[in-house]
């Protein structure tokens, strides 16, 4: 019988055929044919161990960069980049991160059910790094097994109803319709920037107006942008570094530019690594997820990734871009003359996050809006980590962290509570947090229904 | 078979997307059968993949390599995106 648990035990402890499970258990919803849930299981285990690997490859490219830095600079340096830091938090949460992504899922439905925030969150990458964090932060805060998972999906699913809400105003005024939502975990900076667009834009004067040069078109392959800014910043750090230390301590006596060179591609190819394990995972279960919330809730909005606003306005993807990045290196400046912790620009959410904030900018506030909010949100973002790096236990000393508008808010919140009063007060937080959701729901029904008489 | 192909910046969110709505556009078709679609990233993307591509116009310059594709205006717009999956089928000799 022991044999038998532990084996069971053994099982749950492996994500990777967590995940698969998962895999199946929505297929096998579906009304899947019996090849289809094998290979879909199959295909989202392999998936899983891909991610694995892809994690190995980035940590091993970020920890000399951290050395790199202290001894350099005698700060450290963070680069912000999800698909790193939850390389780093998977060996030790991913059984946990697994779980909670399940659990936030279901709620998410649940939430979109019986709540007027009827957002179905379709971005799975998104999902399973917010499942990530809100692992560390609340295993960090003290909570353990089920109520880990079942607090932590809570916490997940309304974090993936209310963020498309935050921005879905914008969405509208972009799209024209309010059929479709964004699924994309950096809402308050993309909020912000509609909100800049709205108080000092001219809508006569839009970004598409402008001539742009086509060739810059190169920068929305992620593996490419990521390995030519990467060498950049590990030439300049190994550089300030010195060739002594590093072939010494680093290298295995290999020349110090060459280390920083094989360094910087390994990060790029790490993260190619997880993204192709990531694909593999969803494949699968984004699908399920689609397919089950579609009978549950039809009347919800699916909240899809940051692209699908890309072809409105595509100058305005590049100049949002720019903007932001340009807000990233004043941020990193400021922090330079203040000491402490520097967060360098991480190009993958300041293409990503920036492009988007200038799309949404245009919309609300022509070309102005553009720039100014993009600027002002690449601030944002530069400066949130800072605030979210403290809740994180010891991976707050990695190398890397959450990039996104929406991870740094939500962890701030999640650990100022735990640090104000333990899992109690988390406990708390998430008990009014649902009040008042479910307060605005009974507002919104009352609403209508005084509308109707 | 013919072979459909939706490529976006990432391959994560907005090809999938992408896909599973020309695969219910292909259902309402009722060439679902006769269609296989996938979605990919555009680095990985090669022209022998698929027949047709997807993708959306921002793309443009980065997805000329691709052989045939039809470029998407906004990839959210099921309306555009029928119009075209049912004029890249009917190039296909699948529908009328």
């Amino acid at each position: 019988m022991n044999g038998l648990l532990d084996i069971l035990i053994d099982i749950a402890s492996t994500p990777a055929i967590l995940v698969a499970l998962i895999a199946v258990l929505g297929s096998v919803l579906q009304k899947k044919s019996t090849t289809d849930i094998v290979k879909g299981g199959v295909k989202t285990f392999v998936g899983f161990l891909v991610v694995t690997a892809g994690a190995g490859v980035i940590v091993g490219a970020l920890e000399p960069f951290g050395e790199m830095f202290k001894v350099a600079f005698n700060m450290q340096g963070v680069i912000p980049n999800n698909e790193a830091i939850v390389a780093v938090a998977l060996d030790q949460y991913g059984t946990s991160t697994a779980l909670i992504m399940l659990s936030g899922m279901i709620f998410n439905i649940l939430i979109a059910r019986f709540t007027k925030f009827k957002y179905i969150f379709l971005t799975g990458h998104h999902t399973l790094y917010m499942a990530c964090m809100v692992a560390v932060i609340m295993s960090v805060a003290g909570f353990t097994s089920v109520s880990l998972v079942l607090l932590g999906g809570l916490v997940l699913g309304i974090i993936m109803s209310v963020s498309p809400a935050l921005v879905q105003r914008y969405m509208v005024e972009l799209t024209g319709n309010d059929s479709v939502a964004l699924g994309h975990f950096s809402a308050v900076s993309y909020a912000l920037s509609g909100y800049v667009g709205k108080l000092i834009g001219n809508k006569e004067k839009s970004t598409e107006d402008i001539k742009f040069p086509k060739s810059l078109g190169f920068l929305r392959d992620s593996t490419v942008s990521i390995a030519i800014t990467m060498t950049v910043l590990y030439t300049i750090v190994a550089l300030f570094t010195g060739s002594a230390y590093i072939q010494e301590n680093l290298s295995g006596g290999t020349n110090y530019l060459i280390f920083a060179l094989q360094q910087s591609g390994s990060f790029a190819a790490g993260v190619f690594v997880i993204l192709a394990g990531v694909r593999l995972i969803l494949n699968e279960i984004v699908p399920a997820f689609k397919g089950i919330s579609d009978k549950l809730v039809p009347n919800a909005k699916p909240a899809l990734d940051c692209p699908i606003v890309y072809p409105y306005a595509p100058n305005a993807v590049l100049i949002g871009f720019f903007s932001s990045f340009v807000g990233g290196l004043v941020s990193m400046v400021i922090m330079i003359f203040t000491g402490g912790v520097i967060i360098l620009p991480g190009v993958v959410p300041h293409f990503f996050v920036g492009a988007t904030a200038g799309v949404i900018g245009n919309s609300s506030g022509g070309l102005r809006g553009a720039i100014a909010g993009s600027f002002l949100q690449g601030m944002l973002i530069s400066f949130l980590p800072l605030f979210l790096m403290p809740v994180l236990g010891e991976l707050g000393f990695a190398g890397s962290t959450f990039s996104d508008a929406d991870f740094a808010s939500s962890g701030i919140i999640l650990g100022s509570l735990a640090n104000m009063g333990g899992k109690t007060a988390i406990m708390i937080g998430i008990a009014i947090v649902i009040a008042i959701m479910l307060a605005l729901t009974a507002l919104d029904k009352n609403k209508k229904a005084v509308n109707a008489e | 078979m013919v072979r459909f192909g939706a490529a976006c910046g990432s391959g994560l969110g907005s090809s999938f997307m992408v896909e599973m709505n020309i695969q219910s556009i292909l259902r309402e078709l009722g060439v679902s059968d006769k269609v296989t679609v996938q979605h990919y990233d555009l680095s990985s993307a090669s022209p022998g993949e698929a027949d047709v591509w997807f993708v959306g116009q921002d793309l443009e310059n980065s997805a000329g390599h691709l052989g045939d594709v039809r470029f998407l205006k906004s990839i959210i717009d099921m309306n555009e995106l029928r119009e075209k999956v049912t004029q890249a089928c009917k190039d296909k000799g699948l529908v009328g």
